[in-house]
């Protein structure tokens, strides 16, 4: 993928500066009939699956104090990574965005709100809902782009380096939560230097990641075993495959959220005085969805529908599947990419993608069109 | 929500109690990174030892507009004392709102059980939600009881109690505790019917059983009480310890008529706090903690009034998606400058705001 502003076919070349304005006051509008009815229905669903997730963890991990006998470890280990999946999906990630905030319970808050993760939530909240949900596929501003060790863009320099690509972006799978951990705490850049390494944020930062990880890996790697006595390693094992299951389902959703075939990125000088329109705009073309069954989308914590989630991330990720139907109309009325596909399509997609970026390319069109997305000259903001 | 940490001095607790801290610590660990009560939450509410919370065990209905709720509260209940408040935290329309109620019922229930009664009241969510849906079953979230419009220890020779509307509550609370302790009591009550009058059966056969004076005045038929027709009512009129719960302009007036009189000191009044904000544009947002107070008109987010009036404020996205900027409003109403929704809280309440899209719409307390 080229950024946007270098691409040969430019997807907005129709829309005027009044059309983008006009798709922005049409979104605005969308969510005002969300936020109009928000309330009841959206408090029970969410109390309704943190109700089934605790009760299929417990249950699962009952089931694994026999873990000794294979059926019961396959039941316990798929219960388990089901109820990892859902707790870190359409709860902790959904509530960490402020979706429920909302309801006024302190239980659930995005203040509160403590997940199964080896990274702390506020630091990921940092990360995620600060860096990346504002600067949503810019390259260099947005490092949920390759996540620091990947090349995604065909006008990154090469070097061999990016050679092993495909094999640091499965190992990342697998040990997806880890590699988030070390992503929030920017661990390339912080071990950098001494004085970065001694920074007392980035110091208090890494003690949190390190307690949590040992307070994570305690309960998966030694209480619960301890727990079933004779079968020991095996609910051992069977926390790690959940756990790993767990990641490798979390990393393919997220890959294939801006990651596939069709979606733009950004060059960094574009979103200087960027309006609120133009921002929506990034965000239509910068993400992509996942088609599916209701328990597809459930599952994925409604980051299926990836495009609808970077429009409006606060609002309750179960109403995305309603406001899709509105906003795939407003991509036809303006005749933009509205990317979406089966889960298995947009996976090979990214994973093509990341593959082919492995590789040196021909440099794209040189010169970048500096009318992509139209913009007013202002000084460029100071950001924190 | 992360674990609360346990103070581990071994060796200055007994063995018993360290042992439960450790099997306690383990529980937790067990749980991570949730702490246990929210696994038991999900099947015993009233455990939870962090969180109050209340049963409703039964519904009464007082008058068309009133019901009484028998609350069972959950660990971590105090009892109250006749004439304190509870506040209660119920969902309405899956938003929880705080409100305050009188408890009614006599203290030190052998059931332990306390009870609350609602009068809804004009444009009230909360009084107007538990009047149509509160059930038996029903968990509600409360506080501990507080307040100090309570009797002293030492009971007065004579007690005067003057109220209107639902200020009865309180004093209902105080009576059925207490009427035997105290030994001559008059009290003057406003509603605007008889069948107005929230716990008129039990006041009747008060003073039926000659164990007070009732004064019944309604006011949809003889118009307001004023303070100058006490004397007439109540001829000792200064010479009683008085309590007073009504409408502000109701104790409003009172205040004045024994101020005037020299005895401030033997009124004790009862406010009920009106809920009910209306929203303008702009208004004077005061930080709490920093003592900085700033005026900040429409259209302008409170973050950057703040920060313009050299507050220091959390911040991020600083477009309402991020989450960074909230802090909490302890008093206040505010607008959505993005759909326009309108935010309020009450003295007591903690909402919390995202300070980069809520404009002032009134004046704001931010606890900063
Ligand atoms: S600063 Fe991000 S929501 Fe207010």
């Amino acid at each position: 993928m080229t950024t946007l502003q270098r691409q040969e076919n430019n997807p907005i070349a129709h829309l005027t500066a009044e059309d983008i304005e006009a798709i922005g006051r049409e979104l605005d509008a969308i969510r005002d009939e969300v936020i109009a009815v928000r309330g009841e229905r959206d408090a029970a669903y969410i109390r309704r699956v943190i109700k089934v997730q605790r009760s299929l963890e417990i249950g699962s991990r009952a089931v694994l104090l026999f873990s000794l006998f294979p059926p019961a470890w396959l039941v316990g280990t798929a219960g388990l990574s089901v109820a990892k999946i859902l707790e870190n999906m359409e709860i902790g990630h959904n509530i960490l965005h402020g979706q429920y905030d909302f309801m006024r319970d302190p239980k659930i808050h995005s203040t509160t709100w403590e997940w199964d993760m080896a990274t702390p939530a506020e630091q990921w909240q940092h990360s995620h809902n600060q860096i990346h949900h504002k600067y949503t596929n810019v390259v260099g501003k947005d490092n949920d782009l390759g996540y620091g060790i990947m090349r995604v863009d065909e006008n990154q320099r090469w070097h061999p380096f990016f050679l092993a690509q495909p094999l640091w972006n499965f190992i990342n799978a697998l040990f997806f939560e880890y590699g988030i951990a070390a992503y929030d705490l920017e661990l390339g850049r912080n071990l950098q230097t001494k004085k970065r390494r001694s920074n007392p944020v980035f110091r208090k930062n890494l003690k949190a990641v390190g307690r949590k990880i040992g307070k994570q890996a305690l309960k998966d790697y030694v209480i619960h075993p301890a727990l079933s006595g004779p079968s020991f390693l095996h609910t051992m094992a069977a926390n790690f495959t959940a756990n790993v299951i767990r990641n490798v389902w979390s990393h393919s959703v997220i890959m294939c959220g801006h990651f596939p075939n069709g979606v733009s990125t950004f060059e960094r000088t574009s979103i200087k005085g960027e309006t609120r329109g133009e921002w929506y705009l990034r965000q239509m073309l910068g993400s992509a969805n996942i088609s599916g069954s209701k328990l597809m989308h459930i599952m994925t914590g409604n980051l299926s529908h990836q495009i609808e989630h970077h429009l409006f991330p606060d609002l309750p990720a179960s109403r995305y599947a309603e406001v899709a139907v509105k906003v795939r109309a407003l991509f036809e009325k303006y005749d933009l990419p509205y990317v979406t596909g089966p889960l298995p399509k947009q996976v090979a997609s990214a994973w093509a993608k990341v593959i082919r970026l492995s590789l040196p390319n021909r440099k794209p069109t040189a010169a970048p069109d500096p009318s992509i997305p139209p913009r007013r000259p202002v000084a460029e903001p100071v950001t924190a | 929500m992360t674990s609360p940490g346990r103070p581990s001095r071994l060796g200055e607790v007994p063995v018993t109690q360290t042992l439960r801290n450790g099997a306690w610590r383990v529980v937790e660990l067990i749980t991570t990174p949730v702490v246990p009560s929210d696994y038991l939450d999900v099947i015993a509410p009233l455990r939870n030892p962090n969180v109050l919370r209340a049963r409703v065990e039964a519904v009464h209905r007082e008058t068309a507009n009133a019901v009484t709720l028998e609350l069972r509260p959950g660990r971590g209940w105090r009892p109250h004392q006749p004439g304190q408040y509870v506040r209660l935290g119920v969902d309405v329309d899956g938003i929880r709102l705080w409100r305050s109620y009188s408890v009614s019922s006599p203290a030190g229930q052998p059931s332990g059980r306390i009870s609350v009664t609602v009068n809804a009241v004009r444009d009230g969510l909360v009084s107007s939600y538990l009047l149509a849906n509160a059930r038996r079953g029903m968990i509600v979230n409360l506080d501990l009881p507080a307040g100090d419009f309570v009797l002293p220890a030492e009971r007065p020779a004579k007690s005067l109690f003057v109220t209107a509307g639902s200020g009865i509550t309180p004093v209902m609370g105080i009576l059925r505790s207490a009427v035997h302790e105290l030994p001559d009591v008059v009290v003057v009550h406003s509603a605007r019917t008889s069948e107005d009058v929230v716990f008129g059966a039990d006041l009747r056969a008060l003073a039926a059983a000659g164990r007070i004076t009732l004064i019944e005045r309604h006011t949809g038929a003889d118009g307001r009480l004023k303070p100058a027709e006490l004397a007439e009512l109540v001829p000792d009129l200064f010479e009683r310890e008085t309590w007073a719960c009504g409408p502000g302009e109701m104790l409003d007036a009172l205040a004045d008529h024994w101020s005037e009189a020299g005895a401030a000191e033997r009124l004790h009044v009862e406010r009920f706090r009106p809920t009910v904000l209306v929203a303008g544009d702009g208004g004077s947002v005061t930080f709490e903690r920093s003592g900085a107070r700033v005026e900040a008109p429409a259209g302008v987010s409170i973050l950057d009034a703040g920060e313009a009036a050299g507050q220091l404020m959390p911040s991020g996205c600083r477009m309402g998606i991020c989450f960074k900027c909230v802090l909490p409003m302890r008093e206040g109403i505010v607008r959505d400058m993005r759909d326009g929704q309108i935010t309020t809280a009450v003295e007591g309440d903690n909402v919390l705001i995202q300070t980069c899209v809520s404009a002032a719409a009134g004046p704001c307390h931010l606890d900063a």
